[in-house]
């Protein structure tokens, strides 16, 4: 349908067809980021003794996220006197938008999808990439030097673990032939390619974590040091929209990492076909985010002089051995 | 036109990870530090000069809120130079709950130091479990003497409560449990490739650095030096157990964690002693006069705290209030190598080196 309506002339009601589109998606987002938050908290609290939200919304805490966010809308917008005012009004919006903008190429399942774009991975990466000029120009408008250091920071992190991040999914095009995510998930029919690129998904997880920018690599906005890195100076939906973002690119990042290397929406064994893929994909889905969680609990952070290093040193020669020990296997067997 | 120029980072006193109110004025070139000026003295409450107008047993509570980590070991060292004055016999039974509770609070104390270091490090699990263990050891505590943290437990000659019934199996229920889940932490942290990344090399001096500083306890001991006043200057009834002193060559936070985490075991073997041959009864208090008069003169004590060496100097002209007292407070002096080992540093590695010195604010502005 939406092919059609793509190829049809542009009016007023495709417009406001795509809108309403856009609108669902983006309520289905925040929707996730609600609960995915609450999953933080509840995950970090099974794991440190706490019992984590119990009030708001039965006992569970349900509407915990939501209070939270309703507090944030209801703050005071401080805007610092010495600060840059537009670029400080205009980083938040700079740093959300991609990370909307990125949802959109996923495929949740077969027929779920809302743009399949015939490099959806090359798009993924190339937008996502945009985030960091909010970061950066949050850091440097802000006109306070903790947060300088952690929008300085923040962009050498971010641009550093792009190119392992790259690298490590090579394997996998080099394996499907395509950039198309709905065609590596059909790729993925007879395998999927953990088993088959266990060195890509390794260098890959690591660099995500490191764009995402959460502990182990949450070195942007470490507290201890940088109380709290290129967003120190934000208050109320300005800073809620910094966090969105980082919410949103958790839940883009997950999926992307389900896509990837763990069959998409495909069951993993036949008979299993019954169970409707969005279930699948729903499953693998909290797995690869209770991953990052666990680490969240359980890691302390990195060292910054050591994070570049990792990156170059490390990172990107595994992931440039991998694409040739994947080409060769590639060129042999297959 | 582009230029480069010194930034001046002012750090606290306001700031998450100084510990307290602690001000540090670095200035970066890019993210090396290359000065780094400690401002002490936001919680300088003037305990010394309160002293004076103080009767002896008044003086106590001014110095659980120094060391707020380790209040016993400062209520130790204001008795034990009393009694020395004094030439004071304490009845051993409050020789051996003085040293359990001297010993239960080193433990706590490093339990804080090892939860919050690695909460510096961004790491914030072990904190909750070292608070979980510590508080099982605050309750015992407030069970003997009433209070969670200023315990005021002390007196000349002797300890203020008794322990109540059934207190020294607790202790000696915990002690098994402690060792247990100090295990769990080894696991958890100690392995840690990011953990050891963090701490290996950082913070590094030398034996005569550390000597021509005055550092003492574990800043002293992770550079080799055996120094130890429970073993080198027995006090109380330290010469009755069986201990080690646990030093490591190294001088870097690497060496300091290990020498803490090795100090709980060998505090918890103290502990195992201790409640095996605690006596099953006698006095608490020793016959001391209504009215503390020290007699005329002076004296210097110094004990062992989780800190390292803390000493009390009072010098009496024979009244019930010291004509002057004088704390040697170890964080205090401790503190004094910071600018030396921060200059050059990355500023990621600074908190990481603070925390590494284990200072309490409380003590160090006295």
């Amino acid at each position: 349908m939406i092919q059609d309506m793509l190829q049809s002339s542009p009016g007023l009601f495709n417009f406001l067809i795509f809108f309403v589109l856009g609108l669902v998606l983006l309520l289905v987002i925040l929707g996730f980021v609600t609960f995915g938050i609450l999953a933080e908290r509840k995950v970090l609290g099974y794991i440190q003794l706490r019992h984590g939200p119990n009030q708001l919304g039965g006992r569970f805490g349900l509407l915990q996220t939501v209070a939270d966010v309703l507090k944030l809308l209801l703050k005071e917008d401080i805007i610092p006197k010495l600060a840059d005012r537009p670029m400080f009004i205009l980083a938040p919006v700079i740093a959300f938008a991609p990370s909307f903008m990125v949802v959109a190429a996923i495929p949740f399942t077969d027929h779920l999808q809302f743009a399949d774009i015939g490099v959806g991975l090359l798009y993924y990466v190339a937008v996502s990439g945009m985030t960091v000029f909010g970061m950066l120009l949050g850091g440097w408008a802000s006109n306070n030097k903790y947060s300088l250091l952690g929008g300085a920071r923040a962009t050498a992190q971010m641009i550093s673990y792009e190119i392992p991040l790259v690298m490590s999914v090579l394997g996998v095009v080099l394996l499907s032939g395509s950039l198309n995510l709905n065609e590596i998930v059909h790729a993925q029919e007879h395998g999927w390619f953990i088993l088959l690129q266990p060195i890509g998904f390794i260098v890959f997880l690591i660099a995500a974590t490191a764009e995402l920018s959460r502990i182990p690599f949450d070195l942007p906005e470490s507290e201890s040091e940088l109380v709290a890195g290129y967003h120190t100076e934000y208050t109320g939906f300005r800073w809620a929209f910094f966090m969105l973002a980082e919410y949103v690119y958790l839940f883009a990042m997950t999926s992307l990492i389900v896509v990837l290397f763990f069959g998409g929406w495909l069951s993993p064994i036949g008979f299993l076909d019954f169970i409707p893929g969005s279930v699948w994909f729903g499953l693998k889905f909290s797995a690869i985010l209770f991953l990052f969680l666990w680490f969240r609990a359980t890691f302390p952070r990195m060292r910054a002089d050591k994070l570049m290093e990792f990156a170059w040193k490390v990172l990107l020669p595994v992931a440039l051995g991998n694409i040739f020990l994947t080409a060769v296997i590639k060129s042999l067997f297959f | 036109m582009i230029k480069t120029e010194e930034m001046m980072l002012n750090v606290g006193p306001q700031h998450p990870s100084t510990h307290g109110v602690f001000r540090l004025v670095v200035k970066l070139d890019g993210e090396i530090i290359t000065d780094a000026q400690p401002v002490i003295g936001y919680l300088h409450r003037g305990t010394e000069k309160l002293a004076e107008n103080l009767q002896y047993t008044q003086i106590i509570p001014y110095t659980d809120r120094m060391d707020y980590l380790s209040a016993m070991t400062n209520n130790y060292v204001i008795c034990h130079a009393v009694e020395t004055m004094m030439g004071i016999q304490v009845p051993d039974r409050a020789e051996y709950l003085r040293v359990i509770a001297m010993e239960l609070g080193r433990v706590a104390s490093h339990l804080v130091w090892w939860g919050t270091y690695l909460l510096d490090l961004g790491a914030t699990s072990p904190f909750i479990y070292a608070f979980r263990e510590r508080e099982m050891i605050i309750n015992m505590l407030n069970e003997l003497s009433g209070a969670r943290l200023t315990f005021n437990y002390m007196r000349v000659g002797g300890v203020k409560w008794d322990a109540p019934e059934g207190w020294i199996e607790k202790v000696k229920d915990f002690i098994p449990y402690m060792r247990e889940q100090l295990a769990g932490y080894h696991s958890l942290v100690t392995g840690n490739e990011i953990f050891l990344n963090r701490v290996k090399g950082i913070g590094k001096y030398t034996k005569e650095d550390a000597i021509h500083y005055s550092l003492s306890g574990v800043n002293l001991r992770c550079t080799g030096v055996k120094w130890d006043l429970r073993k080198d200057e027995p006090y109380s009834i330290y010469d009755r157990f069986q201990f080690e002193v646990p030093t490591r060559e190294g001088g870097d936070a690497w060496a300091r964690y290990q020498c803490r985490m090795a100090e709980i075991e060998e505090s918890l073997k103290i502990l195992e002693q201790a409640v095996e041959q605690f006596p099953a009864e006698g006095e608490i208090l020793a016959k001391v006069p209504k009215i503390i008069k020290a007699p005329k003169g002076e004296a210097y004590v110094r004990i062992e705290s989780p800190r390292g060496e803390i000493g009390c100097y009072i010098y009496s002209d024979g009244k019930k209030e010291p004509y002057r007292m004088k704390f040697r407070r170890p964080s205090f002096y401790n503190l004094q190598i910071l600018p030396k080992l921060l200059k050059g540093e990355n500023i990621a590695n600074m908190i990481a080196i603070l925390g590494a010195i284990d200072i309490v604010l409380g003590e160090v502005d006295g």
